[in-house]
């Protein structure tokens, strides 16, 4: 069934999340990203825990770490290398593209 | 609907122990998860293999199937027989919820769900839960991605977005709805960059909110410029005199071409900047990076020939000086 309407909607640039939206928006619990951050996996701006800040690019972390945890039964210290890695390796992918594109 | 043949995804015969399919779909898991992997097709592949494991990992699923026989073929046109019910007991997914998950809904195959009921989609599993205890309740938040050109995510601008939505209605039944929003992409966004849009997630329960939906930015591939961060990069093939003499070079840049000045002396691999030609956002901002890239004219008559040779006497030079250090 399709049901089509157009709506006209603004759009947040760059959200700054508090600890309950971050957890609604991941599905995760408080506990689940105290974890993380003991891990150092995403970082808060702000001292106690209602005045944790997270912009929403951990949105992205937190649910591929999830993801990572459900599908692959990788814990938290080994979803934390992945996700590293994972950065490295997008730096490498526009590095090699670059050079690809030099040495024809 | 098309027959699926479990075994064959999962790479395993039909008398696999329970054992060898849990590894075997943790290796093919492994190679196609979509978060990891860039085989093609790996969201398409893994979503195959999770369906294949639901089946096969639970022994009462997997007597089931079995008892279909091994006469059919993956692809092939399966009809059941007149009656066929599918095997009941295995319950539809969890009630309610809706999913975006780009175009894809991330649901099962027709096949599964006619044999094993709906999964509901992928309706968060805690959540759900909490809408059978609780009466008021703000919806979840749903997430998509979109993908844009480089030149959209430079000028930013309005765009329609089609987004797919499962939901479960009372009855149980899954209803697909396409919705569209027209949003406006800000300058600059770059890839991984999430967008939020307040309350553009699943409706709430009992008078909450609706939850909010996050866009998440991909940016397609250019023929021309590569993407790090902000910046943007681009090679300049440039001639021996243009570097040698120094030049004015009409360069393409996001924002449409500009001049760019050449200094004389100027050498292949060498990275000029156009400050603030990349992608800036209004925090961030982004440069364009120009990397120079030496070509030389082939000699194809004599008298090219001998300009070449006329060079070689006039400025001799040792690019491999490095060498013998």
């Amino acid at each position: 069934m399709v049901n089509k309407h157009l709506i006209v909607i603004s759009v947040e640039e760059n959200p700054e999340l508090n600890l309950e939206e971050l957890c609604h928006a991941c599905d995760v619990t408080p506990e689940f990203i105290h974890n993380l951050i003991d891990y150092g996996v995403i970082e808060p701006r702000g001292f106690a825990d209602e005045n944790w800040r997270f912009d929403a690019e951990q949105v992205r972390r937190v649910r591929i770490i999830t993801r990572l945890q459900h599908d692959l039964e990788v814990n938290i210290a080994g979803a934390a290398l992945v996700l590293d890695l994972m950065d490295q390796m997008e730096k490498m992918r526009s590095r090699l593209e670059l050079f690809d594109r030099y040495f024809k | 609907m098309e027959y699926k043949d479990y075994y064959e995804v999962m790479g395993v015969s039909r008398t696999a122990s329970p054992d060898d399919i849990k590894r075997s779909y943790r290796k093919l898991a492994r190679k196609y998860h979509p978060d990891v992997s860039k085989e093609a097709n790996a969201e398409e592949k893994f979503k195959e293999v999770q369906e294949a494991y639901e089946v096969l990992k639970d022994p009462k699923k997997r007597e089931a199937y079995d008892q279909l026989g091994s006469q059919w073929k993956s692809g092939q046109e399966f009809r059941p027989p007149p009656g066929w019910q599918g095997f009941g007991d295995f319950g539809a997914g969890g009630g309610g919820g809706a999913s975006f998950e780009g175009v894809d809904l991330g649901g099962f195959s027709d096949f599964f769900e006619s044999f094993f009921g709906s999964r509901g989609g992928h309706a968060p599993r805690s959540r759900q839960q909490h809408a059978h205890r609780e009466f008021h309740m703000r919806g979840s938040d749903q997430h998509a991605k979109i993908g844009i050109t480089l030149e959209e995510a430079y000028n930013g601008g309005a765009k329609s977005v089609h987004l797919q939505t499962q939901e479960v209605d009372a009855q149980g039944h899954v209803q697909h709805k396409t919705r569209t929003l027209k949003i406006n992409i800000p300058k600059g966004v770059v890839p991984g960059q999430q967008l939020r849009l307040s309350q553009q997630g699943a409706p709430g329960m009992g008078g909450a909110p609706a939850g909010d939906l996050f866009l998440e930015i991909e940016i397609l591939p250019h023929h021309l410029f590569t993407l790090e961060g902000h910046d943007v990069y681009i090679n300049l093939p440039i001639t021996p005199w243009e570097a040698a003499l120094g030049s004015k070079i009409n360069v393409p840049t996001l924002g449409g071409p500009v001049d760019m000045k050449i200094a004389p002396n100027s050498q292949g691999g060498q990275k000029l900047r156009l400050k603030g030609r990349g992608l800036t956002s209004k925090t961030q901002p982004g440069d364009q990076y120009v990397l120079l890239q030496i070509m030389t004219p082939p000699a194809e008559t004599e008298s090219q020939r001998e300009l070449y040779e006329k060079m070689a006497q006039e400025m001799p030079y040792n690019p491999r000086q490095h060498f013998s250090q």
